[in-house]
C-alpha cells in the first residue's frame, strides 16, 4: 500500500463518511430540476433546516450511546413546550431575548431531571418513562400554549435567518458546537464515560465511573438540546406552534443512526449527524422538486430511512 | 390464605384489573346515568379498536420489540376498508393481506439485519400514512355493511363492547399464555438464547409475531371504521401511544417477554374511560394526554412499589 492510499483507506473506514456521501448524491440528483433556484440555494436551505435536526441530534446521540433501550422519546413535547414558554414570555421583545432563552432552559432541564427521575424511582426501561413524561409535556404544552399568537422578537427572529456568503448564521453556529461537542465526546471524562457505560454498564460501573451522574447528564443535555431547538425553531418559524415538535421524534434518531453510531450504544460519532441532517432534508427537498404528490413522499421517505437503516445499521452488537 | 392474597404476584396481577374497578367507580359515581346499558355501550364503543390495537402491539413487545408504526397502519386499514372493500372487495382483501404480509417481513428484517424496531417502524408509519393518503386523499367513504352491522350490534343485557372485549381478553390469552407453541413465543422474549439452542427458530418466531401484529392491527382499523363509517389517513394517529401506553398499564414489561393479553385489553379501556371520566370532571381536553401519562406513571409507581416489596421477602 502506498503512503497516499493510506490516509484514503483510513477516511473510507469512517462510519460517517457514508451519510456525506448520500448527502451529495442527492443533492446532485436535485439540481438539474431547480427552476430558478441555484445548487447553492438549495444548500442554503439544507444548512438552515438540517441545523434544527443537529441540534436535536446531538442530545440523542449521546442518550443512544448510553447503550441498548436508551432513546429520549420526549424531544419533540419538549421542542414544543420550550418553543412556548419562551414565546409567550418574550411576547416579541427584543429586550426579553435573554430571559427567553434562560426559560426555555429551564424547562430543558425540569424535563431532564424528571425523565431520569422517572427512570431511577420506578426502575422503568427509558422509553417508556421518557413516553410517559412526554405526554405530560405535551399536555402542558398545549394547555400552556392555547391561542399562541405571539411574534418571535424581531431581533431573535433575524439572527436564526441571518446568512453570511449564502450560509445560514446559525448553521455555523451548530457546526461550532457540534465540534465542542464532538470534544466533550472523546476528550472528556464525561464524554468517555457515556462511552464506557453504553459498551457495558456493569463493567462501567466497578470501573468505579459514576454510572448515575452520567446518565442523569446525559438525559439533562438532551432535554437541553430539545429545549434549544424548540426556542430557535419558534424564533425561526415565526412562533410557537402546537405541532412544531412532531417530525423531530423520527428526525433525532434518525440522523443519529444514518449518522453512523450504533444503535446498540458505546459508539458514537458527531461528524455523521451532519451529513444524515443534510442528507434528510435533501430527501425531502429532491421529492418536491420532483413534484411528487404529498402520498409518495412520504412512502419514499419512509422506504429511504429503512433502506438507509438496512445498509447502514445491522452491526451486531459488541457483547 | 391472606399472605396468598397480598402476594407480589398476584398484586401484580389484580393491578390493572383493580385501576380499572377504581376509575368505573368513580365515573358512576360522578355520572349514575352511566351505569346502564346505553351509556357503557356509549362509553365502551371506542375502546374496541384500541384494545385490538393494544394486542397487536402486546405481540410486538413480547418479542422485545417497539411498533411505532402501528397507529399509521390503523390507519390505512381503515382507508382500505372505507375504500376498496366496499367498491371492489377482493381488492380490498388483497390489500389487507399485503399489509400483513408486510409486517411479516419487517419482522423477518428487523431480526436478520439485527436492526432497531424503533426506527424501522418510525420509516414504516410513513409508508403506511403515504399509501394511505394515496388511497384516500381526504376524509370519506363509507363502512362495509357487515362490520358496521357487527359493530353496532345490540346483544342482550350485556353491551356488545364488553362481549367482544371479553372475547379478545380469551382468545389472545388461550392462544398465548395457555398453548405450547404460545410459551415458545413468549420465550423468545424472555430468553431467546435459550430458544435457539432447544431448535426453534427465532426468525420464524419474529415473522410470526409481528404478522399476528399486522392481523391485530388489522382487524382494528376494520372494527374503527364499522364505528366512524367514514376513513381518513391520520384516524388512528393517536393509537401508537394509546396501544403502547394500554399495553403497560395493562402489565407487559417491556423486556423479557412478560405480557398479558387480558391485561392489554383492561389497559386499553381504562386509557377509554380514562378519557370519559375527565370529560364528566369538566377538565378541558387539553389535558387528555396529559392524563393518559399520569396514570402511566402512577400504576409503574405502584408496580415499582410492588416489586420492591418482592425483593424484600
Amino acid at each position: 500500500m502506498s503512503a497516499l492510499s493510506r490516509p484514503l483507506a483510513r477516511l473510507l473506514e469512517k462510519p460517517w463518511l457514508w451519510a456525506f456521501v448520500g448527502a451529495a448524491l442527492v443533492w446532485l440528483a436535485t439540481i438539474p430540476f431547480t427552476p430558478g433556484r441555484g445548487a447553492g440555494d438549495v444548500l442554503t436551505a439544507a444548512f438552515t433546516f438540517a441545523t434544527f435536526f443537529v441540534i436535536v441530534g446531538i442530545g440523542q446521540m449521546f442518550v443512544i450511546t448510553l447503550g441498548p433501550g436508551n432513546v429520549d422519546l420526549s424531544i419533540p413535547a419538549t421542542i414544543t413546550l420550550a418553543g412556548s414558554v419562551a414565546t409567550k414570555l418574550m411576547d416579541g421583545q427584543d429586550a426579553l431575548i435573554a430571559l427567553g432563552f434562560v426559560a426555555a432552559m429551564g424547562c430543558g432541564l425540569a424535563v431532564g431531571v424528571f425523565n431520569y427521575a422517572l427512570i431511577r424511582a420506578l426502575r422503568i426501561p427509558p422509553i417508556i418513562a421518557t413516553l410517559s413524561s412526554s405526554f405530560i409535556i405535551q399536555s402542558t404544552a398545549i394547555a400552556y400554549g392555547r391561542g399562541l399568537r405571539i411574534k418571535p422578537p424581531p431581533a431573535l427572529a433575524e439572527f436564526t435567518t441571518a446568512r453570511v456568503l449564502g450560509m445560514p448564521v446559525l448553521a455555523i453556529c451548530v457546526i461550532v458546537l457540534a465540534a465542542l461537542m464532538s470534544v466533550v465526546l472523546h476528550r472528556t471524562i464525561y464524554g468517555r464515560s457515556v462511552i464506557a457505560i453504553g459498551q457495558n454498564q456493569r463493567a462501567a460501573r466497578l470501573a468505579g465511573i459514576a454510572v448515575d451522574r452520567t446518565r442523569l447528564a446525559t438525559y439533562v443535555m438532551s432535554a437541553l438540546f430539545a429545549s434549544l431547538c424548540g426556542y430557535l425553531l419558534s424564533a425561526f418559524s415565526g412562533g410557537a406552534s402546537l405541532n412544531m415538535g412532531e417530525e423531530y421524534l423520527l428526525a433525532s434518531i434518525a440522523v443519529v443512526v444514518i449518522g453512523g453510531t450504533s444503535v446498540a450504544g458505546g459508539f458514537a460519532n458527531l461528524p455523521g449527524l451532519w451529513g444524515a441532517a443534510l442528507f434528510l432534508f435533501l430527501i425531502v427537498t429532491m421529492l418536491n422538486t420532483y413534484g411528487l404528490g404529498a402520498g409518495i413522499r412520504y412512502v419514499l421517505t419512509g422506504l429511504i430511512i429503512i433502506a438507509v437503516i438496512t445498509a447502514a445499521g445491522g452491526r451486531k452488537p459488541l457483547r | 390464605m391472606t399472605s396468598t392474597l397480598l402476594a407480589p404476584r398476584t398484586l401484580r396481577a389484580i393491578l390493572p384489573a383493580v385501576s380499572l374497578a377504581l376509575l368505573l367507580a368513580a365515573i358512576f359515581w360522578l355520572q349514575p346515568r352511566t351505569m346502564s346499558y346505553t351509556g357503557l355501550n356509549l362509553m365502551l364503543n371506542l375502546a374496541i379498536p384500541i384494545a385490538l390495537a393494544t394486542i397487536a402491539q402486546m405481540f410486538v413487545l413480547c418479542v422485545n420489540e417497539l411498533d411505532l408504526s402501528i397507529g399509521a397502519y390503523v390507519g390505512y386499514v381503515a382507508c382500505v376498508t372505507a375504500t376498496w372493500l366496499v367498491e371492489s372487495p377482493p381488492l380490498g382483501i388483497a390489500a389487507l393481506m399485503a399489509g400483513i404480509l408486510v409486517y411479516a417481513g419487517l419482522g423477518a428484517l428487523i431480526h436478520l439485519r439485527n436492526l432497531p424496531s424503533i426506527v424501522v417502524t418510525l420509516g414504516m408509519s410513513f409508508v403506511w400514512l403515504g399509501v394511505a393518503v394515496l388511497i384516500l386523499p381526504r376524509p370519506g367513504g363509507t363502512s362495509p355493511e357487515w362490520i358496521r352491522w357487527l359493530m353496532k350490534l345490540h346483544t342482550p343485557v350485556v353491551p356488545f363492547p364488553i362481549i367482544a372485549a371479553t372475547v379478545i381478553a380469551i382468545v389472545v390469552h388461550v392462544a398465548l399464555m395457555r398453548t405450547a407453541y404460545g410459551s415458545i413465543l413468549r420465550g423468545a422474549g424472555g430468553n431467546p438464547r435459550a430458544i435457539e439452542r432447544a431448535g426453534w427458530s427465532l426468525l420464524k418466531i419474529k415473522v410470526v409475531m409481528f404478522a399476528l401484529a399486522g392481523v391485530f392491527g388489522m382487524l382494528a382499523g376494520m372494527a374503527l371504521i364499522g364505528l366512524t363509517t367514514s376513513g381518513d389517513a391520520n384516524i388512528a394517529a393517536r393509537y401508537t401511544l394509546l396501544s403502547i401506553a394500554g399495553a403497560i398499564l395493562g402489565g407487559c414489561e417491556f423486556v423479557g417477554g412478560r405480557v398479558s393479553p387480558a391485561g392489554a385489553v383492561i389497559g386499553a379501556i381504562t386509557l377509554t374511560l380514562a378519557g370519559s371520566f375527565l370529560s364528566f370532571l369538566r377538565i378541558s381536553p387539553d389535558w387528555q394526554i396529559g392524563a393518559t401519562g399520569a396514570i402511566l406513571i402512577l400504576v409503574l409507581a405502584l408496580r415499582a412499589l410492588i416489586n420492591r416489596a418482592e425483593e424484600r421477602q
